[in-house]
């Protein structure tokens, strides 16, 4: 792997990080299995973009993609909440109805950036070649993203967000308003996706209609990677470890994409990506065994 | 602890990463497209086999190819990677692949191919002058091949009918640049709109005794009804004509269309170009030529006209 490739997959690792941390906040932190992020995604690239082309300051038009995302999560916890659809389905008809709203709002499937200002564009001039600059930017907004939710997730209402997942009944027993917290964690998550999107399409000069088709799966495997490799109850370390899981799953396709040598073709990336995280969720747990086994061994003498 | 084995496996597979170095007097050229479909292999067969054609074997190039599997993450991790493997030259097949390749490539050439709107996907900022490092190749519809082929089968074409859904994008654009050409070509389009395909029976049968011949264009509520308007064409003795080629098996008259592997020759010469010290900038976007030619003679008797010898002799299919 080249520095420069290297580079690349550090830059799109971090943006899905911020995915990684707003999947975790749905599937860990509130137990609500969300797929609108497969449309929010799209939805903060289509929202920026569409707002940079027609001429907007590129910072507006990233917050104005993360609201959107925000609203979108607001809709699918609104049709769980208010009208009893299941979680999973609410998801599901958000996500359906994020696809044509995104098409609608580009105006057509492809809407390119690659000639338009993007929130990259000051930072061009300093001097730092564009493949550690892209990075480094990205690194930072992700960071400061990362550490303003750990403190977020670790205050009263944090805390009590972290209730509604845990135990619900618990949560609403001790006060706590629990459809107001769904709303705003999903409001949160989606964001942090939509976020994402908006990164990843200034970053890469376009936002395309299918580019959020499987953000959920990226997701739920940063999650579970870096949580297999860095489990902790310290929030920043949680959430670093959804950093880490995400550049790890970025790592793996990078070796997919490298695969060749092995005999494999382009067209097996897919299911080579799939063996090299199921190999790093599997491997824990067999050692966890294995180690259990030696212990057992030598409890019994060594001759078990 | 957990660390410190996954730094041995991270240094491990960092050592599997660096693969062989490519020969010194190897030519490289790194291939990628969004997903793999037939149309879109051919294109990349296309483009290698006019490479071999031309002086290249296996020993001399170096061909690779990656495939994103339709998500544009990938197509962006892939772009960075193939700039970091530092090829003699890109060729990125597909918009997002194209895109991807042309904001992160700094020094090397990218040669995009089936890009339809290369304008509107800012690969380049003048179809002439490309300037930069990127040119290509556009499979925008060849409309005036079409409206060419039109004229040969009949000469005495005043007015085209065209139905299509207004609220079709790519159908309005397609009409749009249609009616610019006509114009050149001293046809009349005459439009019927039909917004759903329940439509498309009335807004054909409205054409008869207005125009001369109905023109299909690739639209998904029209093509779907497209027996609707082959009716209307029989029962109305009005020629169907269509502007894909698969429309020419259902009952249109004729068609002419892309040929993929040919579209990948047609890359091929622009990768040649390259190759031999042009700078990618300097040539302007090709605009793919039409090759597959489909006819159905059996339908144009019922319709009233006769396909000439000429167009017959060069056609690559023809619907018995």
């Amino acid at each position: 792997m080249s520095l420069f490739s290297f580079m690349g997959t550090l830059e799109i690792g971090l943006i899905f990080g911020l995915v990684a941390m707003g999947v975790y906040l749905t599937f860990r932190v509130l137990d609500f299995p969300d797929l609108t992020v497969d449309g929010s995604f799209t939805l903060g690239a289509a929202v920026t973009a569409a707002l940079i082309v027609s001429g907007i300051n590129p910072y507006l038009s990233t917050l104005a993609g993360c609201l959107a995302g925000a609203a979108a999560g607001v809709v699918t916890a609104w049709l769980n909440l208010r009208f009893n659809i299941l979680h999973l389905l609410a998801s599901i008809l958000t996500m359906t109805a994020l696809y044509t709203i995104n098409l609608r709002v580009m105006g057509k499937p492809n809407l390119a950036l690659i000639t338009d200002p993007t929130v990259l564009t000051p930072f061009e001039g300093l001097g730092l070649p564009n493949m550690y600059m892209k990075p480094l930017f990205v690194g930072f907004c992700v960071i400061a993203v990362g550490i303003l939710l750990a403190l977020f997730l670790k205050t009263q209402y944090g805390l009590a967000m972290r209730a509604v997942g845990a135990n619900k009944r618990m949560a609403q027993a001790n006060g706590i308003v629990v459809k107001e917290k769904v709303y705003a964690g999903l409001a949160l998550s989606n964001g942090l996706v939509a976020l994402a999107g908006a990164l990843f399409a200034q970053t890469n000069g376009f936002a395309d209609s299918t580019m959020g088709i499987g953000t959920i799966v990226v997701g739920l495997a940063a999650v579970i990677v870096g949580e297999t490799l860095l489990s902790s109850r310290k929030m920043l370390i949680i959430i670093c470890s959804c950093i880490v899981g995400s550049i790890l799953y970025r790592l793996a396709i990078g070796f997919a994409l490298n695969a060749d040598f092995l005999g494999f073709n382009a067209s097996d990336l897919n299911l080579i990506t799939a063996l090299l995280v199921g190999l790093a969720l599997v491997l824990p747990q067999l050692r966890k065994e294995w180690k259990a086994k030696q212990a057992a061994i030598k409890a019994n003498g060594g001759d078990a | 602890m957990k660390f410190t084995t996954f730094a041995k496996a991270a240094a491990l597979a960092a050592g599997v990463f660096c693969t062989a170095a490519q020969a010194a007097d190897q030519t490289y050229i790194a291939t990628t497209a969004i997903v793999e479909h037939p149309a879109l292999d051919s294109v990349r067969a296309g483009i290698k086999d006019s490479l071999m054609e031309n002086g290249y074997n296996e020993e001399n190039l170096k061909f690779t190819f990656e495939s994103a599997q339709g998500s544009p993450a990938t197509a962006a991790q892939i772009a960075r990677k193939m700039i970091g493997s530092e090829p003699d030259l890109i060729v990125a097949i597909a918009t997002p692949s194209a895109q991807a390749a042309v904001s992160a490539s700094e020094n090397i050439p990218v040669i995009f191919s089936v890009v339809t709107d290369p304008l509107g996907a800012k690969l380049v900022s003048n179809v002439e002058q490309p300037g930069g490092n990127v040119t290509g190749l556009s499979d925008m519809l060849p409309l005036a091949q079409q409206l060419e082929l039109l004229q040969e089968i009949m000469p005495g074409l005043k007015t085209l009918g065209v139905p299509y859904n207004p609220g079709e994008p790519n159908a309005v654009s397609s009409v749009e640049a249609l009616k610019v050409i006509a114009k050149e070509k001293g046809i009349k389009i005459i439009e019927a709109p039909a917004p759903k395909s329940s439509d498309v029976a009335l807004a054909s049968q409205k054409l008869i005794g207005k125009a001369d011949a109905i023109y299909c264009p690739i639209d998904n509520t029209i093509i779907s009804a497209l027996e609707a308007v082959v009716k209307t064409g029989i029962d109305g003795q009005i020629p169907v004509f269509a502007a894909d080629t698969d429309s020419v098996a259902r009952g249109a008259i004729a068609a002419l269309g892309f040929n993929y592997y040919d579209l990948g020759k047609q890359t091929g010469e622009l990768v040649l170009r390259v190759l031999n010290g042009e700078k990618a900038g300097d040539i302007p976007v090709k605009f793919a030529e039409g090759t597959n030619l489909a006819i159905n003679p059996k339908m144009a008797a019922r319709m009233g006209i006769e396909i000439p010898a000429s167009v017959t002799e060069r056609a690559t299919q023809v619907i018995e």
